[in-house]
């Protein structure tokens, strides 16, 4: 993941016009596409905005989203820009390698599903620091929580609006700046007036145009290869040599890859983006149920993503591909273009742009519902905040949360930012999924256990980070690096655990074992599902 | 049967579907990396061991939870109207 963010930064070298391809012209084509999407999103938001009354409606769609809905929603939230554009163009330019990536992506998914889904439905409200809460002290459970969650979505928000400035100036040949700005408005009108409703229809729109996006172009690939992806591959090697069917360059130190690896298989389970979905649906069975769909959907992107990558390898190739991107991110464009001329590529590049709107919308609204819920009606309010306080606090949150993003979208331009989306998945992997397991499996799991544990989980994988490689070496220029590691996770995980375990051991929490037995109670049956 | 003992039947079966899928990823990426050759060896023209290892942990994932959802739909629901039932009485 690190190497597809990077590839997205790459991108902010300009795409001077290559001969023959309308990339980085606007053309009439992707114009129609784009204001259409943009219509359409607005109308679904003005339609959702009428239907928004309450803080339940605001946050969790008024839990009337069905597991299938939900589960195109789940696929929406996770299937970014750098995975469409950066795992295709890896492929393109390097063959298997973008393999490594598409499995541990999707590996993550199964994991939600059988330790977090249901008890987060079952005990949760709006946030993950409502179950970690449930027979734990509320301030500061909900104070620790907060942290982890605001920067959590505070990396991946970074990554995700920098990636975006500099893809959309790539594609429409719009200014980096303009292009910022035209993301954090529109995503502000989604979340701040339409709430959940709207972003998750947003999140289905966009997973519906995506996944067919990546189907219409994978069957145009394989109809030049007699429908067979190994005639596909097969081709690949003549052309450039077996090497592209094999593990390169990807993997040198295997710890690093172990440690990424962690960080994506756990990370997943702590995303509070992916996390508030399971509050829209109506009880454990649909949360279930919608996790099982988003495990295909995602597993069949990935898949296709594979084909547009070595179709485009064999019909494009790369020596053209890195003319436009040295990461190769304009793979999959410049495929759309070779096959359906102008108007498919207008179409794939709005397919790029409302991917990049959804999951920024996604994540504002995580951020919000931390700022406002955990923060502001719990701790301020004590958790007696009036319902319509409660919504003008959530709407002033998703302001702050979302004026944030612009600025650090434009305050990290032409930075690299790849370590931020690994380092969003080894916070959430080493904060939050710790205390949550903790807290819902282990009776002996205290109030200091689990803040501590989220502390721990914070302020180590930030520290490490600063220690490592990609801040020392590559940021900084250093020699060499304190801590060897790209990614912490692999201390960091096994440390947060360890941590919320001692911690818990060594001070006594009466009413958190008393508590104990109801809470699991009702998170196996529902009965204090709201 | 009780709330407990379903929490901790459900608690089992999470945990040794968990260790499954750590262990298919893990094992994968472990190949990757001490096993170059091997991974880049040809089962069919145009087919890596690699590739198809790959393909088949994508399809591992989809397996797991496919059972999961069978498993709790068909077992844990049912456990569940049975107990809400017998609490009702």
């Amino acid at each position: 993941m690190t190497g597809v963010v990077w590839l997205l930064q790459a991108a902010a070298a300009p795409a001077a016009a290559v001969a023959g391809s309308a990339i980085g012209k606007p053309n009439v084509v992707s114009m129609a596409f784009f204001f259409g999407f943009i219509s359409i999103t607005l109308g679904i938001t003005w339609w959702a905005a009428r239907r928004t009354r309450t803080a339940e409606h605001y946050y969790a769609a008024g839990r009337t989203v069905s597991a299938g809905q939900n589960g195109l929603a789940l696929a929406g939230d996770y299937m970014s820009a750098a995975s469409f554009l950066g795992i295709a163009g890896l492929v393109s330019t390097s063959g298997f390698d973008g393999l490594i990536y598409s499995t541990g992506w999707l590996v993550g998914w199964p994991v939600v599903l059988f330790l977090i889904a249901e008890p987060l439905r079952n005990l949760g409200k709006y946030t993950f620091a409502d179950v970690v809460a449930t027979r734990l002290r509320h301030t500061p459970v909900r104070i620790a929580a907060a942290l982890g969650t605001l920067t959590t979505v505070l990396f991946y928000l970074i990554a995700q609006m920098v990636g975006a400035g500099s893809l959309i100036k790539l594609m429409f040949g719009l200014s980096y700046e303009s292009a910022v700005v035209i993301v954090g408005v529109v995503m502000m009108a989604y979340v701040l007036f339409g709430g959940m409703l709207a972003t998750t229809w947003v999140q289905i729109v966009k997973a519906v145009l995506l996944l067919s996006g990546a189907f219409l172009l994978a069957s145009m690939v394989m109809a030049h290869f007699h429908g067979s992806p190994t005639e596909l591959f097969a081709a690949a090697a003549a052309k450039y040599g077996d090497g592209v069917l094999a593990p390169g360059k990807l993997v040198t130190n295997p710890l690093d890859t172990i440690s990424l690896g962690l960080a994506l298989m756990f990370g997943t389970a702590g995303l509070p983006h992916i996390l508030m979905r399971f509050y829209t649906v109506p009880d454990a069975r649909a949360a279930r149920t919608s996790v099982f769909y988003a495990t295909g959907l995602i597993g069949t992107f990935y898949l296709l993503t594979f084909i547009l990558g070595f179709g485009a390898m064999v019909l494009v190739g790369p020596e053209v591909i890195t003319q436009f991107d040295k990461g190769g991110n304009m793979a999959a464009p410049l495929l759309a273009e070779f096959l359906g001329g102008t108007p498919f590529l207008g179409f794939i590049a709005a397919v790029a742009f409302a991917t990049i709107l959804a999951v920024v919308a996604g994540l504002t609204l995580s951020g919000a519902s931390a700022l406002s819920h955990d923060l502001w009606t719990s701790i301020v309010r004590k958790g007696e905040a009036r319902p319509e306080e409660e919504m003008k606090v959530a709407r002033a949150a998703t302001l702050v949360a979302g004026l944030l993003a612009v600025v650090f979208g434009i305050a990290f331009k032409g930075q690299n930012v790849a370590f931020m989306v690994s380092l969003a998945f080894a916070i959430a992997a080493s904060a939050n999924f710790p205390a949550l397991v903790l807290s819902i499996f282990w009776r002996r799991c205290t109030t200091n256990g689990a803040v501590a544990s989220m502390l721990f989980g914070t302020f180590a994988t930030l520290a490490l980070i600063a220690l490592s490689p990609v801040i020392q070496v590559d940021i900084l220029k250093h020699e060499s690096a304190w801590f060897p590691l790209k990614n912490p996770a692999l201390i960091t995980i096994p440390g947060s655990f360890l941590v919320g375990i001692i911690t818990s051991l060594l001070t006594r929490d009466a009413p958190a074992a008393a508590g104990f037995d109801e809470m699991v109670s009702a998170m196996t049956s529902g009965s204090r599902a709201h | 049967m009780t709330y407990h003992l379903l929490h901790e039947r459900r608690w089992r079966v999470a945990i040794a579907l968990t260790a499954v899928v750590a262990a298919v990823y893990f094992g994968f990426i472990l190949l990757v990396a001490y096993r170059k050759p091997f991974m880049g060896s040809l089962v069919a023209p145009g087919l890596s061991v690699g590739i198809l290892l790959g393909a088949l942990v994508i399809v591992a994932a989809w397996a797991s939870t496919w059972y999961y959802v069978w498993w709790a739909n068909r077992h844990f629901d049912a456990e569940i109207t049975r107990l809400r039932g017998e609490n009702a009485k």
